[in-house]
């Protein structure tokens, strides 16, 4: 009797191959617990994928349609939950853009500097989360200790951690905190510090390099008719930054690169965000020099703009004069009466260009608010990224594009 | 900001252009719906234009459910914003269409990006885009119904999957002989095990 095995040649040995579905979350780690992906997989290669978001959906517009324009605030906070600061800043803008008003030069300063610093954590939690999921355990709770120094400040400046809600229309909470200066500067460098530790753990780790270089990759074209934006755009060799492109705020009086990838791959979108964190420092460092230069009470050292149909009254006046209780009361109980218009303003959030499309029928509730969330067409592109990769090259391709499930679900 | 944008579409499509805007710096073209991809192809495609990247596309109702009718033939403003890399203008186009059966093409052929904002719109909007390949809801499950961004739908509205049950307090103790592990250790020595409770500790271990 001979063996069976003689019978085949192991060239003609074909297993059976069928497409089979696989369900990828949406309770699964590497889909940070808000997307579901159908994958049709051929053995381990992705034949096609469908990504299903929505599942953090909170109805952020229809919400903000209900009250008055200053409650749209702490919504904002919850788009893009790790760095709040940069949507409160947009959506302000936008409002101020409506009304037709600019806020004093020390106000934008401090926008431009609690603006960075939200940016800073952004991509410091991006990379740190993307490292995790491929391995990189101690990267991953270095640059979360930066994160918190990060958020120290931000807490000292603002009184919160990550839901802020600081900024107002027409200005801020109050101005820069005594210490906020100082502790951001004795911060920033140990920040750095970190993120060069972290960078020499990854960028000489085999594995690390081997899963992102050359996975994922978003060509030039398709990422600029996807309107992807940020660091997935720039990480495929575009150079496109609503801070250099249209400068808002101050960005046109600091001095800043933008980096740009070349292979549009995981592992470029990474050093972007990786380089981005440097820049931020530098315009955070340059833009304290800039408050520190502003004359001591003149116009530019104001916060707020001086508006009573716009800025609430201080609160010594709200107690003490009739015409301060009654300005509060018409602020806070009618909102801010914005004139019938339209606008579109947009400025470079954490994930790229957040737009707030502002419709305005007069009194003090929007008609309209629409955001555009950069991640939610960043992750449109996800689609294309990984078809044809293998399995585990979605977590990777995935986390590099910082989906956050506030900003993307809304 | 330059008009270029608005000259050149108002040069190429004349009375279907209905109105042009450039409120706080935004250039704003209003479009005749019938005309609505050629606008999309031509921003995109002409020398003067180039508007190669895509930037939003939603809708906004019109309609005060309070004062209008709600089938008006203008209801629903359908708008897209597209950008140019390289000569750094942008440009918000819209078309109205009614608000009885709203459809309009779509131009996810002409910027892919389009794809899932279209999705998005017909699932909060419930305008229709023509041509699309793949229309279905986003962000909103299938079963859902009606579109939440309409004015005329309650924003306090809740449609559950699983319908909401009734906070049966009787069921958080003290249990019944046959539910759930006894508080008291000491209570449980006591019951006999029956087929009735299973949990009880037996006496003899």
């Amino acid at each position: 009797m001979e063996p069976v095995d003689l019978d085949f040649e192991e060239t003609e040995l074909e297993l059976p191959s069928e497409p089979m579905t696989l369900n990828m979350g949406p309770s699964h780690p590497a889909m940070h617990g808000t997307i579901r992906m159908v994958l049709t997989l051929d053995g381990e290669n992705i034949k096609h994928v469908d990504v299903q978001p929505g599942y953090l959906h909170r109805a952020f517009e229809k919400m903000s349609e209900r009250g008055t324009w200053q409650q749209v605030f702490p919504y904002t906070d919850r788009l893009n939950y790790v760095s709040p600061l940069l949507n409160n800043v947009g959506y302000a803008m936008a409002v101020e853009k409506l009304l037709g008003v600019t806020v004093p030069r020390k106000c934008q300063l401090l926008r431009v500097a609690l603006g960075e610093l939200s940016r800073i954590s952004d991509h410091l939690t991006c990379n740190g989360a993307m490292a995790m999921e491929l391995g990189a355990f101690t990267p991953f709770l270095w640059l979360l200790k930066a994160r918190e120094w990060v958020w120290e400040a931000c807490e000292e400046q603002t009184g919160a951690r990550m839901t802020h809600s600081f900024f107002r229309i027409g200005g801020a909470a109050f101005g820069p905190t005594e210490g906020f200066d100082a502790q951001v500067r004795g911060m920033l460098p140990k920040v750095l510090e970190v993120v060069a530790e972290s960078e020499s753990l990854l960028l000489k780790n085999r594995i690390f390099l081997d899963r992102t270089q050359g996975v994922g990759i978003l060509p030039r074209e398709t990422a600029i008719a996807m309107g992807a934006s940020g660091p997935v755009l720039r990480g495929s060799g575009v150079d496109y930054d609503v801070r250099k492109d249209k400068p808002y705020l101050t960005y046109d009086e600091v001095d800043f690169e933008v980096p740009v990838g070349e292979d549009g791959d995981t592992f470029d979108r990474f050093m972007v965000r990786l380089e981005e964190i440097r820049q931020s420092v530098r315009i955070v460092e340059q833009t304290l020099d800039l408050m520190k230069k502003i004359k001591p009470g003149s116009p530019d050292d104001e916060i707020n703009i001086r508006d009573p149909r716009i800025v609430l009254p201080p609160k010594s006046e709200v107690y003490s004069t009739i015409e301060g209780t009654i300005n509060h009361f018409k602020l806070i109980m009618e909102g801010i009466h914005v004139p019938p218009g339209e606008v579109y303003q947009y400025t470079e959030g954490g994930n790229g260009e957040l737009g707030f499309f502002l419709v305005s029928r007069g009194g003090g509730n929007p008609w309209r608010v629409r955001v555009r969330a950069p991640c939610f067409l960043s992750l449109q592109c996800v689609q294309s990224m990984i078809t044809g990769e293998m399995i585990a090259d979605i977590v990777p391709a995935f986390g590099s594009i910082n989906m956050i499930g506030g900003e993307c679900d809304r | 900001m330059s008009k270029i944008i608005l000259d050149r579409l108002q040069e190429k499509f004349g009375a279907d252009v209905l109105e042009t805007s450039s409120f706080r710096g935004d250039d704003v073209a209003v479009v005749r719906p019938s005309r609505w991809r050629e606008v999309a192809e031509f921003v995109k495609n002409d020398p003067a234009c180039q508007c190669d990247y895509f930037v939003d596309l939603s809708a906004v109702d019109r309609c005060d459910p309070n004062t209008d009718d709600l089938d008006m033939p203008d209801r629903f403003e359908v708008f897209f914003i597209v950008h140019s890399l390289k000569k750094k203008h942008r440009v918000r186009v819209k078309a109205r269409v009614s608000g009885e059966d709203p459809r309009i093409d779509s131009i996810a052929s002409v910027w892919s990006g389009a794809n899932w904002q279209e999705r998005e719109a017909f699932d909060m909007f419930g305008v229709r885009f023509e041509g699309h390949p793949d229309l279905r809801r986003i962000l909103m499950y299938e079963e859902f119904e009606g579109h939440p961004l309409r004015k005329e739908y309650p924003a306090n509205r809740a449609q559950p999957l699983v319908a909401y049950r009734e906070n049966t307090f009787d069921k958080l103790g003290p249990f019944l002989r046959d539910e759930g592990m006894p508080l008291n250790r000491s209570v449980s020595v006591d019951l006999e095990r029956t087929p009735e409770n299973p949990h009880a500790l037996d006496k003899n271990n």
